[in-house]
């Protein structure tokens, strides 16, 4: 880790001032920075270090309806508040799924969407990675790339976006709030993570001071609780991220999908929304048929970028059971075990 | 830049000079503290033979900078017994075998009295292993772990004062 200069912020807008610094970054827990720093892979000069701006550790329900989830409430706490879960079931699903009760307890709502790839191309500093190192080539490419994209790769970069969170969150229209030295400004969270193209470097729409503030989930979110599931595929039972993910949530109104909301992780530089296939399912009767017309339709546009084809059909099968699941309606008890052959669950069994 | 910061460790206020910002909450404890008892395995996050509690909750002490957790309360595998008195984690330790060579030992018993204090898994195996997947053990010993969170969360559960299991 090299040496850098440690600044406390005290508030939002002294934030953003000590962040516009070249060679900033914001320090929230850290549970991933700081891991980026031991190895050499994030070198920031200074850190500025958000965790005592007032006003960012609460969740509260605004006057239209929407929800306002703090950039520093702790994954824990939101996976776990009772009014939340019953709300947006699959968002709290996605959270215990993530990294280990540790990690938890001390990564922030906004770290969580700030999480960067852990392609390990990426996070070893002996290898060409044009997102650590832009220009450098990519030794992902023709290397070990089993877990790499199938959807939304270019030739520079090839990494996934690792987050749980923002899968739901995504496939239920979150914004981001964020402050900067121009101002506030709210963009979708579709929008906010940019694919690599030719400058995989450029992870986020932020600009240099740019801090995230909170994520707003809007009124309408809240409508598909009876029906939604995140369920995740993973090299081991627990304490793994994601081969491929889906989240799912349906509003089902006499016999038919009304609306359907679908979303895939670990497939993707960014959180990958599948609008098409959700246009495939309104309307249908919530069957196997139109699950597996809708799978098609999400993984419509998929090209292996390595030895990862099969992430394509495995994703196609599990956007056909997270759909299924969730149209026999949210389990009662959240979240749900994690998938395992040694689950008695019913629900768990899901990989 | 050198700074101090307060922190309640074990239930004692210390002042900590920090004289470089880099220093995490685990080499904190080790090096300046000298306590010893939370480990070092892969100093990344992934094994969480460092995990102590922090305001009352679980976290990899390896993965948080010591400056940023100025005022604070620490609880280590030093504070857990009173006296002679052992913590009911660690007597249902010692009772489930649920150990072998003990390097990840207190990582995993601060694991499990935050776990307990989360009171998210019951008594369901299955959700206790899932809620302890953060605590490596390379030799092996999760069943016997997993008996012993059982039987200290069901010890604490009939002994509910308990005074360092409940601490805020």
């Amino acid at each position: 880790m090299i040496p850098f200069e440690y600044v406390r912020a005290t508030d939002v807008a002294g934030a953003v001032a000590a962040g516009a610094a070249p060679g900033a970054a914001y320090l929230a827990a850290g549970t991933n920075l700081l891991d980026l720093m031991k190895g050499g892979v994030a070198r920031p000069t200074r850190l500025v270090d958000i965790t005592r701006l007032p006003g960012l550790a609460a969740v509260a329900r605004q006057g239209d309806g929407s929800l306002r989830i703090g950039a520093l409430v702790r994954n824990s706490d939101l996976a776990h508040d009772p009014a939340f879960a019953g709300a947006y079931p699959a968002v709290a699903e996605a959270l215990l799924s993530g990294a280990s009760a540790q990690l938890r307890n001390a990564a922030t709502a906004a770290g969580n969407v700030m999480q960067r790839t852990r392609c390990p191309y990426f996070t070893d500093t002996g290898s060409a990675c044009n997102k650590r190192e832009p220009g450098s080539g990519c030794d992902a490419q023709g290397g070990e790339a089993r877990l790499h994209a199938v959807l939304g790769w270019s030739e520079a970069c090839i990494a996934t976006h690792p987050s749980d969170f923002c899968v739901p969150l995504v496939a239920l229209d979150a914004g981001v709030e964020i402050a900067g030295p121009a101002g506030t400004r709210t963009v979708p969270l579709e929008a906010f993570h940019r694919l690599p193209g030719d400058a995989p470097e450029r992870e986020t729409v932020l600009e240099p001071g740019e801090l995230m503030t909170a994520l707003v989930l809007p009124p309408e979110a809240a409508g598909f609780s009876g029906h939604s599931r995140y369920l995740k595929v993973r090299d081991r039972t627990s304490y793994a991220f994601a081969v491929v993910s889906v989240a799912v949530g349906l509003r089902l109104e006499n016999g038919r999908v009304a609306e359907a909301r679908l979303a895939l992780g670990g497939v993707a530089p960014k959180p990958w929304r599948a609008r098409a296939a959700e246009a495939v399912l309104a309307g249908r009767a919530p069957d196997e048929a139109a699950f597996r017309d809708a799978a098609d339709a999400a993984l419509a546009g998929a090209a292996p970028s390595g030895d990862n084809a099969f992430k394509i059909e495995l994703a196609r099968r599990l956007v056909a059971r997270a759909l299924s699941r969730a149209a026999s309606g949210t389990p009662e008890r959240l979240p749900a075990l994690p998938g395992s052959v040694f689950a008695p669950a019913p629900e768990a069994a899901h990989v | 830049m050198s700074a101090d910061i307060v922190l309640t460790v074990n239930g004692t206020r210390r002042t900590i000079p920090i004289p470089d910002p880099r220093t995490t909450l685990l080499d904190l404890l080790r090096e300046s503290l000298h306590l010893t008892g939370a480990k070092k395995g892969c100093d990344r996050g992934q094994c969480g033979a460092c995990t102590v509690l922090v305001d009352g909750r679980r976290i990899n002490s390896c993965l948080a900078l010591g400056v940023s957790l100025d005022g604070a309360e620490i609880l280590t595998i030093e504070g857990l017994a009173e006296g002679d008195r052992l913590h009911p984690v660690q007597e249902a330790f010692i009772a489930h075998d649920g150990f072998q060579c003990g390097f990840c030992t207190p990582g995993q018993i601060m694991s499990a009295v935050g776990l307990i204090r989360e009171a998210q898994a019951g008594a369901d195996p299955e959700r206790v292993r899932e809620a302890m997947s953060g605590n490596l053990c390379r030799c092996g010993a999760y069943a016997g772990i997993t008996e012993a969170v059982l039987e200290a969360q069901q010890a604490m559960s009939q002994r509910p004062s308990h005074r360092q299991g409940e601490a805020a």
